[in-house]
């Protein structure tokens, strides 16, 4: 699903600021495995997403995704397989745009003819089917500027909005850090149904050890922009949060 | 009665305008001061064309005219990562040559003796007031482009554009070009305010290249105007709102003037006022509020 071969990034190259954030960092990921990332601040995390979503190019090494290579694809054409969740519930959806209007934006990807109809009926009925599972009244405010939700509720219409036009590989950036516990605890249940339901590769990363290893099926950590150690397995299943924080605090005393 | 109906003549034509200004200032989120060059642009190629004997294709090429130079400044802001208001004024600078060139290398050009659209109207409606014939034709214009535009933002691209404005992380993330909703936004900007130049030159019966001077504030003030009596609504009641707050502005200036309180050429000023009260009302407001706050506070511990 997601190959990474020997990614490199250096940022302020040729200053003394110069810092390799990506350091010849290779990553394999199938269908269906959810991985998550932990490491510490400046460790390479978000690079590696911005590297996968097109925020920037490598410097060195390869991408690819769903079989095409895209390490040379502006943002918006490797968005069609990626679904991408903000820890800002506020950047992952348009506050002035109704629900519907703005999941069916996230609906349209990919789609041709451009001067269809906006929100057509069948979306319409479609999107409420699916916002009735949230469980969270949204079925009946489709027509409420998405300004008018709390963050709980943006970051679950975040959800469906980058799940339901069926991506292949969903990225989670912290997406639970911004909210409060009781809803941070309703988002990752609705997170864990999707990915299983529709059997994507998923990238979480997370400060929580304990949700690193709670969730998902596989754990990296990064440090200095490659991978210090790689759990799955009988490994990861032995692996206590505790445990996990001393090779933590080890790799930062190195 | 006279005042009233030009100042309903007028609001009608820069209704054009004001919807335009709408897109970019409201929906896009991005003030674009290409509009004071793109209006004299629509003027004058609709003028030229008129005087060949070509109103109606003078209308078309001031539409289609007024979407290129939207589009160039759309490719300066997008392409060129030129920041926004310079990209405006970079086009709006280099239109008046090309006006001029347009204008056939003249300041100003009289379409006395020529026929055009207004005149045939007039021609066609015989049995009614000059007035009322203009009026029909202005409304006409009017509300085909704001059908126009009440259809397109409920499109796809419509959708698109709106969000752009709003969150343009989210429509990347959607996998929409952000870079091409930005063009295709002031394109459609443009080509409302090149409509409404166009338009404007065959009801004053000439165009003069100072014409477009000052018209991006005027749009502003009309946009604003509207949103003061209709508030903030859903797209297709702004471009109403627009339409209506145009006609007030023509009324207020035409009244104005009428008293002998202003001179003539006060008008860009008292234009430039009605745009900064309205946009430094919520700052204001908010100034008044914080003091009222404050010396209740202050009563409070007083006691």
């Amino acid at each position: 699903m997601l190959e990474i071969k020997h990614a490199q990034k250096t940022f302020f190259r040729g200053t003394p600021n110069e810092r390799a954030a990506l350091n010849d960092l290779s990553l394999t990921l199938d269908g269906g495995e959810f991985l998550t990332v932990i490491g510490s601040n400046g460790a390479g995390k978000s690079t590696l997403f911005n590297a996968i979503t097109g925020g920037f190019i490598l410097d060195g090494g390869s991408i690819v995704l769903n079989g095409d290579d895209v390490t040379w694809l502006p943002p918006h054409r490797r968005a069609l397989v990626i679904g991408y969740i903000f820890q800002n519930p506020a950047r992952g959806t348009a506050p002035n745009m109704t629900i519907e209007e703005n999941l069916a934006l996230a609906y349209s990807r990919g789609k041709k003819w451009p001067l269809r109809k906006g929100v057509s009926k069948e979306d319409r009925s479609f999107f409420r089917e699916h916002l009735a599972r949230f469980e969270m009244g949204l079925e009946d405010r489709m027509k409420d500027t998405v300004g008018l939700l709390s963050g709980g509720q943006r970051q679950a219409l975040a959800m469906l909005m980058s799940t339901i036009a069926r991506p292949r590989l969903l990225l989670l950036d912290e997406h639970t850090a911004a909210l409060d516990p009781a809803a941070a605890q309703k988002i990752m249940r609705i997170t864990d149904e999707i990915v299983k339901e529709q059997k994507l590769a998923t990238m979480m990363i997370t400060h929580n050890i304990r949700q690193a290893l709670d969730f998902g099926t596989r754990t990296i950590m990064l440090d200095d922009g490659k991978i210090a150690f790689d759990l799955r397995g009988e490994e990861r299943k032995n692996m206590t949060p505790s445990r996990l924080m001393e090779h933590y605090s080890h790799l930062r005393v190195m | 009665m006279v005042l009233f109906a030009g100042s309903l003549h007028l609001g009608l034509i820069y209704g054009l305008m004001a919807m335009g200004i709408y897109v970019t200032f409201r929906i896009l989120n991005t003030p674009d001061l290409t509009t004071d060059g793109s209006f004299t642009l629509g003027l004058a190629v609709s003028a030229v064309l008129t005087a060949l004997g070509m109103p109606g294709w003078g209308i078309v090429c001031g539409i289609l005219f007024g979407a290129l130079a939207g589009t160039v400044t759309g490719l300066l802001q997008t392409k060129m990562d030129i920041h926004p208001i310079l990209s405006g004024i970079l086009t709006m600078s280099a239109l008046y040559t090309v006006n001029l060139f347009v204008l056939g290398d003249r300041s100003n050009l009289s379409l006395l003796g020529s026929r055009h659209l207004f005149s045939m109207a007039a021609a066609s409606l015989p049995n009614v007031h000059r007035d009322v014939a203009r009026l029909v034709l202005a409304s006409f214009f009017c509300f085909a482009c704001f059908a126009f535009l009440a259809w397109f933002f409920q499109t796809h691209v419509g959708l698109c554009i709106r969000a752009t404005g709003d969150n343009d992380d989210m429509v990347r993330a959607s996998s929409i070009d952000v870079d091409a909703m930005r063009i295709i936004a002031t394109s459609v900007s443009n080509a409302c305010v090149g409509f409404s130049g166009a338009v404007a030159a065959q009801y004053q019966g000439f165009a003069d290249i100072n014409s477009g001077v000052g018209m991006t504030v005027v749009g502003l003030a009309s946009v604003i105007i509207g949103e003061v009596f209709w508030g903030h609504r859903s797209v297709t009641a702004s471009f109403a709102s627009a339409i209506c707050g145009s006609v007030i502005y023509r009324l207020i200036i035409a009244l104005a003037l009428k008293s002998d309180f202003f001179p003539a050429y006060a008008l860009k000023l008292v234009s430039a006022l009605i745009v900064i009260a309205a946009l430094s009302l919520p700052a204001v407001k908010g100034r008044f509020e914080l003091a009222a706050t404050r010396r209740e506070a202050r009563r409070h511990a007083g006691d």
